[in-house]
Formats: structure tokens, sequence, C-alpha cells
């Protein structure tokens, strides 16, 4: 297609004269449309001068005078001002390349929508996808986009137990927190040993929990075995039971003087098991045994997951394979090897990584058990603390700090989707047909 | 003939670690579940599970937990928020994930991708935010939040195994109808909606499970114990080291445990399906 002069000025024309929405859609005979994108432009104006103006200069200054302007709720509307200028900017830029786009349909001579009835009908059917998809970001930007906006912003203030709205004034002090939280010596040896604890479990918990359900789905997935459903059921129960009864329960059994472990399993082994004399281990006092107990709990909880997935892959791989193996002289175990783990790990790698970025931020399972304890290593977290949980102490704790909590919140969230994309990158995992 | 020998005995022998291992497994996991679900019938004040049969049965416990705490407050709490979370959540990705499924239109790639990192954000690390915006709202307290942030917060990941669900309908179902002359909303409700079935069960299981386990908001953003949902409610009975109400707590955990896992095992058959088809296209 090649346009002459006259075209390429109408197509100019078009795109300039959007810059205020709704003239461009005028220049291309769309009234309707264009009436409707100058309402939506209008609306915004009407609405930065009647609050989002305001709203900006409030989350720029978080006030001035103390006991009269509330710091935080100035924070607030900014940040949602911030969301609306975000959405109307999205606005505007489809309503350029919408002038854009019937202005070459013009100069192409291809039908153009003109009247209303045809420009709703049109709307209907290449508007329905998105239409569809409105209450899915309503609810996220309400419950996930903007919440992580407010973080964002907290992680910058010196919001604490003594700066507390509307008493006094909460300010900026840019990279102070995380400053503090990588340099001060206060926060910084917590933080470290925190968050190599949370790697530690992360990779201990969640890789028990793959082995064991890996495990018990190929053993349970051979051709003799009897009472199948049964031990089928049984093995479900860890899964079907709410996570937080069986915890508690848990907790109350791995107590140090009355707990059942203590009191029933173990003289129980060191009866059966000759030479070994166990005898009364510290569960709930000494860190390391809480780790142990805690890692072991996670496998219990997480495997059922894990083995029902896994079957659902083994009953799927066809049998030919395993045949057609066996007449190439392959024993089990490299069946076992060059069959079954890889298509187990090509089908369910992503849902591997769910499970990893999931205990990382298991926050039920360390506060349930032991409520991060025992003891502390300062800065208010305890020895068995993972970063949400830590994030939740300095949230709740009797002096709250608020922004360092949010800065931490803010290395959480990027360092887990920077580690999962590469993991995604790598295994290749939702690669998207078009 | 030897070798046939060692052969068969080396069978019997993986028979027989096969066995030990499932029977083994099979006691650790039933062993808790069985001394907490055991300690609801038992009189007397309890301060630890354990499994003896020589106590005195009672169906006490259970009367107490409705006439002495607030524990029927926090399940009807508890139900309505799981209620409403789980139909509005389940609505929701059906719309988005047949739209994903079904729809190529500008942005759909890139919002996808977005689907995927937001999912990573762990939403209940942001409590202060939440905090705030509950200042704000007049919502501290409030089960109404809670239920906003319980919709909100699974709807990325759910979206994206609703998608992969939708994607295994073929599309051919949905071209023939068209020629017939049938529009967005008659293929969308009479001829997919009943192929995706299996996994609208499953994610109503799961958006329906979700508030009876959660604790961290929960406990964060409800103050008084009449707000209280199950999961806050039942900590309370055993927190305090000075007064163990743990036969209570069996009492209420049962009450929990059972309908949910009832729900779970009527479910179950969906679970695969759903799993592998979800999770593997994108």
């Amino acid at each position: 297609m090649k346009y002459t002069e006259l075209d390429i000025k109408r197509i100019r024309n078009a795109t300039l004269l959007s810059f205020i929405p709704g003239l461009g859609q005028f220049y291309n005979k769309q009234v309707f449309k264009g009436i409707v994108f100058l309402a939506v432009f209008l609306l915004f104006i009407i609405e930065m001068i009647g609050f989002g103006a305001g709203a900006l200069a409030g989350l720029v200054s978080l006030g001035s005078v103390a006991g009269e302007h509330h710091s935080l709720f100035m924070l607030i509307e900014g940040s949602l001002q911030l969301l609306i200028i975000a959405i109307f900017l999205l606005f505007y830029i489809v309503n350029i390349y919408d002038a854009r786009k019937v202005a070459k349909l013009w100069v192409e001579n291809k039908k153009v929508n003109t009247t209303i009835k045809s420009i709703m009908s049109n709307v209907s059917d290449s508007g329905f996808p998105y239409l569809l998809t409105i209450p899915a970001y309503l609810a996220m930007i309400f419950a996930i986009i903007f919440p992580v906006l407010v973080t964002l912003l907290i992680a910058f203030t010196n919001y604490d137990f003594y700066h507390i709205p509307p008493a006094s004034l909460i300010d900026w002090v840019g990279f102070k927190n995380f400053v503090s939280i990588f340099l001060l010596s206060s926060y910084r040896d917590t933080f470290m040993s925190v968050l190599s604890w949370t790697i530690i479990w992360t990779v201990c918990a969640t890789t028990l929990q793959i082995v064991i359900g890996v495990f018990t789905a190929v053993v349970l997935n051979q051709k003799f075995i009897i009472a199948k459903r049964f031990f089928g059921i049984i093995f479900l129960l860890p899964w079907a039971v709410p996570a937080f009864i069986t915890i508690m329960s848990f907790s109350n059994m791995f107590n140090d003087s009355i707990g059942a472990i203590n009191t029933q399993v173990i003289p129980l082994l060191d009866s059966l098991l000759p030479f070994i004399d166990l005898g009364a281990i510290p569960w709930k006092t000494d860190p390391f045994w809480t780790k142990i107990a805690i890692i072991m709990i996670q496998g219990w909880l997480g495997f059922p997951y894990i083995y029902v997935l896994v079957s659902g892959i083994l009953q799927s791989i066809p049998e030919e394979q395993y045949e057609a193996a066996k007449i190439d002289g392959a024993n089990a175990i490299k069946r076992f090897r060059h069959i079954t783990l890889p298509t187990i790990f090509m089908i369910a790698a992503p849902i591997f990584i769910t499970q990893y970025t999931g205990n990382f931020n298991n926050f039920t399972m360390i506060y349930l058990f032991n409520e991060g304890g025992p003891g502390s290593i300062g800065a208010g977290a305890g020895s068995t603390d993972i970063l949400i949980s830590w994030i939740y102490k300095l949230t709740t704790g009797t002096s709250p700090q608020y922004s360092v909590a949010a800065a931490v919140t803010l290395f959480i969230s990027a360092f887990v989707i920077i580690i999962s994309l590469l993991v995604f990158k790598r295994t290749r995992a939702f690669e998207m047909e078009d | 003939m030897n070798l046939f020998k060692s052969q068969k005995f080396s069978l019997s022998l993986s028979k027989f670690f096969t066995y030990f291992y499932l029977i083994l497994l099979a006691i650790i996991i039933i062993y808790p579940l069985l001394i907490t679900a055991s300690s609801a019938f038992k009189a007397g004040n309890i301060t630890a599970f354990d499994l003896n049969f020589n106590a005195n049965w009672t169906l006490d416990n259970f009367r107490r937990l409705f006439t002495e705490t607030l524990y029927g407050d926090w399940y009807l709490n508890t139900l309505i928020i799981a209620v409403i979370t789980m139909v509005v959540q389940v609505a929701i990705i059906t719309l988005a994930g047949y739209t994903y499924s079904r729809y190529r239109f500008i942005g759909r790639k890139r919002s996808l991708m977005f689907f995927l990192i937001i999912q990573m954000v762990p939403t209940t690390a942001a409590l202060t935010a939440f905090y705030v915006m509950a200042l704000l709202f007049g919502a501290l307290d409030q089960n109404w939040f809670l239920i906003f942030i319980y919709i909100g917060g699974g709807i990325p990941m759910n979206t994206w195994l609703m998608k992969g669900y939708f994607d295994t309908v073929p599309i051919d179902l949905d071209e023939s109808a068209k020629l017939d002359g049938a529009g967005h909303f008659r293929i969308f409700i009479q001829i997919v909606l009943p192929l995706v079935k299996p996994m609208l069960a499953v994610q109503a299981l799961w958006a329906f499970m979700a508030p009876f386990g959660e604790y961290m908001l929960a406990r964060f953003l409800l103050r008084t114990p009449d707000n209280f949902t199950v999961a806050i409610g039942l900590q309370t009975f055993i927190n305090n080291p000075m007064n163990q109400k743990v036969a209570l707590f069996a009492a209420g955990a049962i009450l929990i445990a059972v309908p949910i896992s009832i729900l779970f095992f009527m479910l179950q058959k969906n679970f695969v399906s759903g799993l592998t088809a979800g999770g593997t296209k994108g």
C-alpha cells in the first residue's frame, strides 16, 4: 500500500488532533466515539482539578502540621491518584492509536463504522475480551497492585512507632530503610541470618516434600499392590485437613515435656530399635531441633500434593515406551532415570517452582508451630523466623517498624520474582503459543 | 536356574520393602490425626494429645464448644467469608480464563506475563498497606475487607490455571457453533462451560478452603473475638500455656476438618486432570 502526500497528511492530522482525546475521532467522522473519548478526557481533567492535584501535592509533602494533617491518608490518596493517572495514560495511548488506525482505514477506502449502532456492535465484538477481564483487573488492583504500590511508598518513609499519624507527621527519608537493613549493624545481622535460614528452610522443606511425593507416587504405581485405593486415600489426608489444624496439633505433640513425640513416639522407637537411645529431644527450646521439626512437618504436609500430581503424570506415560526400553535392554533403574524422571520434571517443573516460592513465604507453618522461636536473635526476630514472619513481627510487635517491614517486603518480592523468572527461563515453562 | 531363583527372591524383597514403606508412611500420617481426633472425645482437662484409649469417652466437649466459647460465631463468620469468596472468585477467574484462552487481543501476552509475575508477590506481606487501607475505609475488624483481599489475591494464579484448562477444550467446538449462529455468550455458557466442570469444581474447593486456613491477615485485621475466623479463634484455645483447652481445640478441629475433607474427597477425581492441564500449557 503506497500512501499519497494527502493520505499521509490525513493520518498525521488525525494523530495530532487526538492529543486531545476525541478530536481525532471527530476528524475521522466517528462522532459518537469522539464524544465518549472527549467525555472521559474532561472527566479526568475535572478529577485532577477537584481531587488529583491536591492528592499529588499531599503525596509530595505528606503534610506539614502535626495533629492536623494525616500523613498516612495523604499517602494513600496520593497512591490512588497515581493509579488513576496510570489508567488514564493507558486510555490516552489507546485513543491516539485508535485515531491513527481509523485514519488509515479511511485512506485505504475500507469500511469505517461511523454510526452509533455499528460502533456499538464493533465494541461488543472486539471489546468483548476486555469487558470479560475487567472484574479480574478490578479485584487485582484492590488486593494486590494498590497494596504493593502503598508498600513501595511506605518503604521510603519513616513510618514507625515514633511517627504515628495523626499525632505526628511522616516524612520521606529516601533509601534510609534499605541502607539500615543492609548496613546498620542492628538490622544487618538479623536480616542476614533470617535470610539465610529462609533459604535453607525453603530448599530443605520443599525438596523433602517433592522427594517424598515423587517416591510415594512411584512406589504406589507398581502393578502388584493390593489395597491401592486405601493407601491412596490415606496419603491424601494431610492435604485434605486444613494445614493450620495439623500444625497446631504438631505444635502440641512436639512439646518438650508433655508432647506425644517425647512421651510416646520416642520411647516406642527406643524399645523397638536396638542400640538407639534418643531420650527426650528439646524440640521447642533448641533452635536446631525446632528447625528439624518444622522441616519434617512440612514434608508431611506438602507431599500429598506432589504425590497426586506425579501419580497423574505416571498414568499418562504410554506403556509402549517402557516396553521398547525393555527390549533395548534397559533395566528398571535405567528406565526410571531415562523415561520416568524426565517426564515428571518436564510436566511438573512449573508446579515445583510454585512449591518453592510457597514455602519461602510459608508464614502459617513457622508462626503456628513455635511463633518463630525459641529465643530471639535481635531486631524482633526469633531463631526460626523466616522473612515473612519477621515482617509480621516488625508490623505487629510492641514497637512496630512499619517502614522497615515494608522495605523487607519489597526485598522478598524482588527476590522471589527474579529467582522464579530465571528458573522459568531456564525450564522454558509457560512458553506461549500464539 | 540359579538366576531364576535370585530374580524371584529380589522380586519378593522389593515387594516386602514396598509394603513396608507404604504401611510406615500410612502410620506416620494417621497417628497425629488420630490422637488429635480422639482427644475431642476425652473427658477432663487434658493438656496434650496422646494415644490412650483408657480415657472416659464423652461428647461433652462439643456441647461446651457451642455454649462456653464463641466457636459458633467463628464458624459462621468463616462460612460466610468462604462462600462469598468462592462464588465471586470462581466467576471472575472463569470469565478471565475463558477470555485468555479463546480471544487474541492487544496486550494479551503482556498481561499474561504480568499475571505470572504478580502472583509471586506475597500479598500477605503488604500488611502495613492493608492496615492503612483499612484505617482509611473504616474496614478494620470487618469481614468484608478480608473477603475483598481473599478474592483478589487468588486471581492471577487461578486465572492462569483456568486458562490452561480452557485450552484443552478444542476450539473447533466454538467455531462450529459460531457457524450455526450462536453468539459469544451462548458459546461460552452452553458449549464450553459444561466441558470445564472438573476445573470449576477444583477452583471452587480451593477458594472455599482458603479462608478456613488463612491465618496471617485474619489475625492482623480482625480485633474483636466475635469477628474471628476459625483459624484464629481455635488458636486462642492452645496458645496460652496457662489455660490449655486442648480437648475443645480437638473438637473444633473435627467440625472443620470433617466437612472439608468430605468435599475434598468428593472432588478428588477432578484434581489430576486439573493440575496437569492447568500447569503445563502456556
